[in-house]
């Protein structure tokens, strides 16, 4: 079990309110991801409902008890920090084992747990080494193990794989996509970067300035943002937004487009422009395009590897019913 | 950078200091074990010639000598225990985020900038003098009877004065080293379930571990040559008369310099030995 509740919670630090009332569910079982820039309060509300902050006003409920008051380690969860927070003086058998020592568990049953986590993670020929003498990724492995043997109703995650390198964030993605699978536990994922936030959540929770833009699973996210700051948030590269003339002809404010929603053709395209920069991934080529009269840069993805080069005229469709309309206070018109 | 011209040039710069740095070590270590060799009572007849071991026989077999020894090393092993507890305990409350913050930490490291003959007779005069001393007030105002620290419990006032001195040291280092402590290990022990004291336990105390081990070293070294403090309150009398005190006694009040001389080498002898078994420790956990 491990059902979330956030009741009108808020957060301020002397003065500065950091998180205006805000009401949030998530559902036993969830992979929930809180995305959004940098300073936006996810990690804040993360440690709130870890108890690692104190609410200043709001209920917190777990299960559907109020855990307001509750010190952290009575509320079942477990966190998997962005530094790992490991016990540098402790082996990772220690260290894995930590919890439940201080939990006072039976030492046959501390074995076993231990021993099944760092076989499912991994782990067994490393139990004995301390953390300095592991890589990045068995490190991130360990802190998870840490969590994983306490059985908590929902795991934490701050930021876990920020400290890896590119090739290593993927994979550990998908371990824990796995182990979300496997285990069937709620999970609360803290992250700035959409691309992890589209691969593996369930429910996305877009956050800006401590308010929820949107909640919604990621392809309704990326179908139908409620509002301008979701929709370029969500997505890579960025939707392309218009406005001006171009907007009018669409009774909006704003239109938004999608890079992979505007072929490139020929000839006698409905926008036309010259190519800047050209990003060439092998499946696919991004343009950026200038001199369109609709935005400063527009970007434009063309399947496969297309021969145009800088300078040159290019031709551009919009697929109309792929376009988003936004009004004049940033919303989404329906 | 290291060409062979840039070598032998830094070696050319370096050899003053070198030169004058091992000068200053080596002539007063040769001249003490010259000394140590021979019969020099500079009252009583001057330099009288060779004597082989005699004097390093003397001064074991002196009945001054395991007292002083034992002295020594209480006064050593008090300093530390009174300085590394105090030191962490200290440590742990100026990392708390306070008012005033940076005047305290100047206040409390304030005490090892004041010179150990002044600190002594500070508290010599002002807290420990039986008649106009703070502590006799202080006595007296509850109806005691005031302690004649120096002379009844000349120990312990020792003990105290030396670790006033060396406790800010302590505390420095301690706290730099607290403060080097990722935060989110203790939340993520907060988390794990671990109160307040299991905290300090498995993962304050071990972090600091690294830091006590280099405080104790440091500290050894010199508390095993104090000598001022005891100098100015007790004049070695009443039990205080440390290794130190009492080579100091033998060379210049008996006026033996080859009897001192002895003492002084096996001074040196002791002090390698604990060095080296310090330096071991401290490398076991450097490893780690």
């Amino acid at each position: 079990m491990g059902q979330i509740q956030l009741k009108q919670v808020t957060k301020s630090f002397g003065d500065v309110q950091v998180i205006p009332p805000l009401d949030l569910t998530i559902e036993d079982g969830e992979f929930t991801v809180f995305v959004g820039p940098s300073g936006c309060g996810k990690s804040t509300l993360l440690r709130l409902i870890a108890g690692l902050e104190d609410i200043t006003t709001g209920h917190i409920e777990i299960d559907g008890t109020d855990a307001t008051a509750l010190v952290p380690a009575k509320r079942g969860l477990a966190m998997v920090f962005q530094s790992y927070a490991l016990y540098p003086h402790m082996t990772v058998r220690k260290n894995i084992a930590f919890p439940l020592r201080m939990a006072k568990m039976d030492q046959a049953e501390i074995d076993k747990r231990v021993e099944g986590a760092a076989s499912v993670l991994n782990l067994t020929d490393y139990l004995d080494r301390r953390p300095g003498q592991l890589s990045g990724g068995q490190r991130q492995r360990v802190a998870i193990g840490r969590a994983i043997v306490r059985e908590p109703s929902a795991f934490l995650f701050d930021e876990p794989l920020s400290n890896l390198d590119a090739a290593l964030r993927v994979g550990m993605r998908m371990e824990i996509s796995e182990l979300h699978k496997k285990l069937d536990t709620t999970m609360i994922y803290v992250t700035h970067d959409q691309v992890e936030a589209m691969t593996m959540a369930d429910k996305i929770v877009v956050l800006q300035a401590g308010v929820i833009e949107q909640v919604g699973s990621p392809l309704e996210l990326y179908r139908a943002p409620r509002n301008l700051f979701v929709a370029g948030f969500i997505g890579s590269p960025k939707m392309n937004l218009i406005n001006g003339a171009e907007a009018g002809k669409h009774d909006a404010t704003t239109i938004g487009i999608r890079p992979e929603h505007i072929d490139v053709v020929q000839s006698d395209g409905k926008w036309q422009g010259t190519v800047g920069v050209a990003e060439h991934l092998g499946s696919d080529t991004f343009f950026h395009i200038h001199n369109t009269g609709l935005a400063e840069t527009l970007t434009v993805r063309a399947i496969g590897d297309v021969s145009l080069r800088h300078g040159d005229t290019i031709h551009l469709n919009p697929r109309l019913d792929e376009i988003h309309r936004f009004d004049a206070q940033g919303l989404r018109i329906a | 950078m290291a060409t062979k011209a840039s070598r032998s040039a830094a070696r050319l710069m370096m050899a003053p200091a070198v030169v004058l740095l091992l000068g200053w070590m080596l002539v007063p270590l040769i001249m003490t074990l010259w000394f140590s060799f021979r019969t020099y009572l500079p009252l009583r007849g001057g330099d009288q010639g060779w004597t082989g071991f005699d004097n390093y026989v003397r001064f074991v077999t002196s009945s001054a000598f395991w007292p002083a020894v034992q002295t020594t090393l209480i006064i050593v092993v008090g300093v530390l225990i009174i300085t590394v507890v105090l030191g962490v305990l200290l440590a742990m409350l100026l990392d708390q985020p306070m008012w005033g913050q940076g005047v305290v930490r100047i206040l409390v490291i304030a005490p090892f900038f004041v010179m150990p003959t002044v600190s002594a007779l500070v508290w010599k005069n002002m807290f420990m003098d039986p008649v106009n001393g703070l502590f006799a007030h202080l006595w007296r105002f509850f109806g005691a009877e005031p302690v004649s620290w120096l002379s009844d419990a000349a120990m312990p006032s020792i003990i105290m004065i030396v670790s006033w001195q060396w406790l800010p040291f302590a505390t420095l280092i301690l706290l730099t080293a607290i403060q080097s402590l990722d935060s989110e290990q203790l939340e993520a022990a907060e988390m794990d379930g671990a109160p307040k004291l299991k905290q300090f336990y498995y993962i304050i105390l071990p972090h600091l571990g690294r830091a006590i081990t280099i405080v104790i070293l440091i500290q050894t070294i010199f508390l095993l040559a104090i000598f001022a403090e005891i100098f100015v309150t007790t004049g070695g009398a009443f039990g205080t008369r440390t290794l130190s005190y009492l080579i100091f006694q033998r060379v210049l009040e008996s006026q033996n310099v080859g009897l001192g001389s002895a003492g002084g080498v096996y001074a040196i002898i002791l002090a390698n030995i604990v060095a080296i078994f310090l330096m071991r420790i401290v490398g076991k956990n450097l490893d780690n």
